[in-house]
């Protein structure tokens, strides 16, 4: 696009594009290498070393000790398989209830916009503060809930049972809208013809939903999908402020933590921040790829 | 829609109805509860069976702005006379004012970071998206999913060797400190939509200009910048509301003198008996900008949610 070709003067003033180009483009990538890949190389630098952020000793060289203990651990396989779960639960129920209000609201009625903006809300919060609020709506005794559902006394944040579903509930709350956004973005872009042929056709609701529907929303509900995974993945607000990791619900983002910031021990937890950072570049990378193909649509 | 028999179509009407209507309580609800809670005084909020009806009072936003502690002596009808509007509320519920809390201070710190870094954050991520949109860049592809990268990183995971660094150069728990990493944490998301509003501006226009005699960077200021106005400041919303709402990186490099308001109000749960009502009047106060912003924000929604890859 830069051409010089025409009426365009051969000798320009100020800087030259390619000067600007340099300027703009290269201030960000900058900026980002020093606040987010340079701290990377140390963490692997220290993931490899016995240190401590709040000892007096230099890092000590221990080769791959720390990331042995890490997976020798049975404690990690257990907030790893407890990180599992809370993914399939709040992910599968974002998309089913995303999706669902995505289907009821695909069609005009009045106070629409009204509507859609308040479901809209909850992810717009902090999803610390919101944590902090449903501790309340999950309390045993003041809270709303257990009044609402006429479970007297139940014993929901403290309870090993219960707490990571009730975490989970509260995340479905929160995000289910993001599905529902994408959803009704789908849904608004299936031609109208299409249906207007089945009907024709008499075909059944349910294949009309299965052939139609369904096919045509597919793409946009899989962004929804992975983008909402690899954030389930790396959840941290809302449990910590919900029951600050205890109670069977110390997701892997609560254990980096507590090793980093409350154990001090900062060799080993860059090396679990490593093997955390894998997985997360590993789904990022579905990611990114599926939002470049939705671009290309 | 397909053809429905009236009866079953009347059905299902009615089932669909019913279903937005509960789903519409499911999310009514929670955002009443925190908004009664925040007018309820210590007891109203304490009650068990909740109280649904109750007498408003704010006396929950005094005490947010407050420190407290329990009244010994009987206060004395004169005293209480000539004590202001506010000591009265404090006095009712039997305690007295020593000072003002910490909450104000770290509300100006949420407002101070959160802007600061959302007009670097956006003055950068504009100038790069130009950048990528109208020039050859070797490698475009691959820089642009790098920055967008940058955002996948879970906090905690940066956190580590942030504060290490932080440490070493003196500006862990600093306004400048903070400024800089929520910039850095905004600068995807600011290149990602402003490159997709910059794609959007003819680039002919320019081109026109710079036949006129503009320079590059005259073009780009005085006859692009005008036309990204809204785009620009969609963009600045979205940065705004993320710095305001973060969380971990500012529990765990901050803690005191430029912590924010988010891992400040968790903090005020101390042990024994929770103040729920002061909590949930703070928790108002820090949410009711995001829902003023967000209203605004409406239609641009889904472009901001993911990265601009799909725009309605």
């Amino acid at each position: 696009m830069s051409s010089d070709a025409g009426s365009v003067p051969l000798v320009r003033r100020g800087l030259s594009d390619l000067a600007i180009r340099n300027l703009f483009v290269i201030a960000t990538i900058l900026f980002l290498v020093l606040f987010n890949v340079f701290p990377l190389f140390y963490s692997l630098f220290l993931s490899f070393a016995d240190y401590s952020a709040t000892g007096t000793k230099a890092p000590v060289w221990v080769g791959l000790k720390n990331y042995r203990d890490i997976l020798n651990d049975p404690d990690i396989w257990k907030t790893f398989s407890l990180t599992g779960r809370y993914v399939l639960i709040t992910v599968t129920g974002q998309v089913v209830v995303g999706f669902g209000m995505a289907l009821m609201l695909n069609r005009p009625f009045r106070g629409k916009g009204l509507v859609t903006t308040l479901l809209l809300l909850p992810m717009m919060m902090s999803m610390a503060v919101v944590g902090l609020f449903w501790r309340l709506l999950w309390d045993t005794k003041l809270g709303i809930i257990n009044y609402l559902v006429g479970l007297k006394g139940f014993v929901w944040l403290s309870s090993p049972d219960w707490a990571l579903i009730a975490i989970a509930i509260t995340d479905i709350w929160m995000w289910s809208p993001f599905v529902m956004l994408l959803g009704l973005a789908g849904l608004s872009a299936i031609p109208q013809h299409l249906y207007e042929a089945a009907s024709i056709d008499r075909a059944s609701v349910w294949f009309i939903f299965r052939r139609i529907t369904l096919p045509l929303v597919a793409p946009l509900l899989l962004i929804a999908i992975i983008f909402r995974t690899m954030e389930a993945f790396k959840t941290f607000d809302l449990v910590y402020n919900m029951t600050g990791g205890g109670t069977n619900t110390e997701l892997v983002s609560i254990k980096l933590y507590n090793l980093a910031f409350m154990q001090w021990n900062t060799g080993k937890s860059c090396a679990l921040a490593y093997i955390l950072l894998i997985m997360v570049i590993a789904i990022s990378n579905i990611y990114i790829k599926y939002l470049n193909k939705a671009k290309e649509r | 829609m397909p053809e429905v028999q009236p009866k079953r179509y009347k059905v299902i009407n009615g089932m669909i109805v019913a279903s937005v209507v509960a789903v519409m309580l499911a999310y009514l609800i929670p955002f009443y509860w925190i908004c009664s809670t925040a007018f309820k005084s210590r007891l109203d909020a304490a009650t068990v069976p909740p109280t649904v009806f109750f007498r408003p009072t704010v006396t929950p936003f005094v005490k947010l702005v407050t420190k407290r502690a329990q009244r010994r002596n009987v206060v004395t009808p004169r005293q209480y006379e000539g004590a202001k509007w506010y000591e009265k509320l404090v006095y009712d519920e039997g305690e007295r004012i020593i000072t003002r809390s910490e909450y104000l201070n770290r509300f100006a710190n949420s407002i101070i970071i959160a802007s600061l870094s959302t007009l670097l954050a956006l003055g950068l991520g504009t100038l790069t998206a130009y950048g990528f949109s109208r020039f050859k860049v070797p490698g475009e592809k691959d820089w642009l999913f790098f920055i967008l990268s940058t955002r996948m990183l879970p906090p905690v995971v940066v956190a580590i060797p942030i504060f290490l660094m932080y440490r070493k150069l003196g500006i862990y728990d600093t306004h400048a400190g903070m400024i800089l990493l929520y910039t850095a944490l905004n600068l995807s998301l600011s290149v990602w939509l402003m490159k997709g509003f910059i794609d959007d501006v003819p680039a002919e226009y320019e081109e026109a200009a710079m036949v006129d005699g503009y320079t590059r960077f005259q073009a780009f200021w005085k006859i692009v910048l005008p036309q990204l106005r809204t785009g620009m400041a969609a963009t600045a919303v979205f940065c705004f509301i993320t710095a305001w709402n973060e969380y971990a990186l500012a529990l765990m490099l901050t803690s005191q003198k430029a912590q924010t308001a988010v891992p400040f109000i968790p903090s005020q749960i101390g042990s024994g008996l929770t103040d729920w009502s002061t909590i949930a009047a703070g928790t108002f106060v820090f949410l009711l900008p995001v829902v003023f912003l967000t209203y605004f924000l409406r239609n641009h929604l889904i472009k901001g949610v993911t990265f601009g890859a799909i725009r309605k």
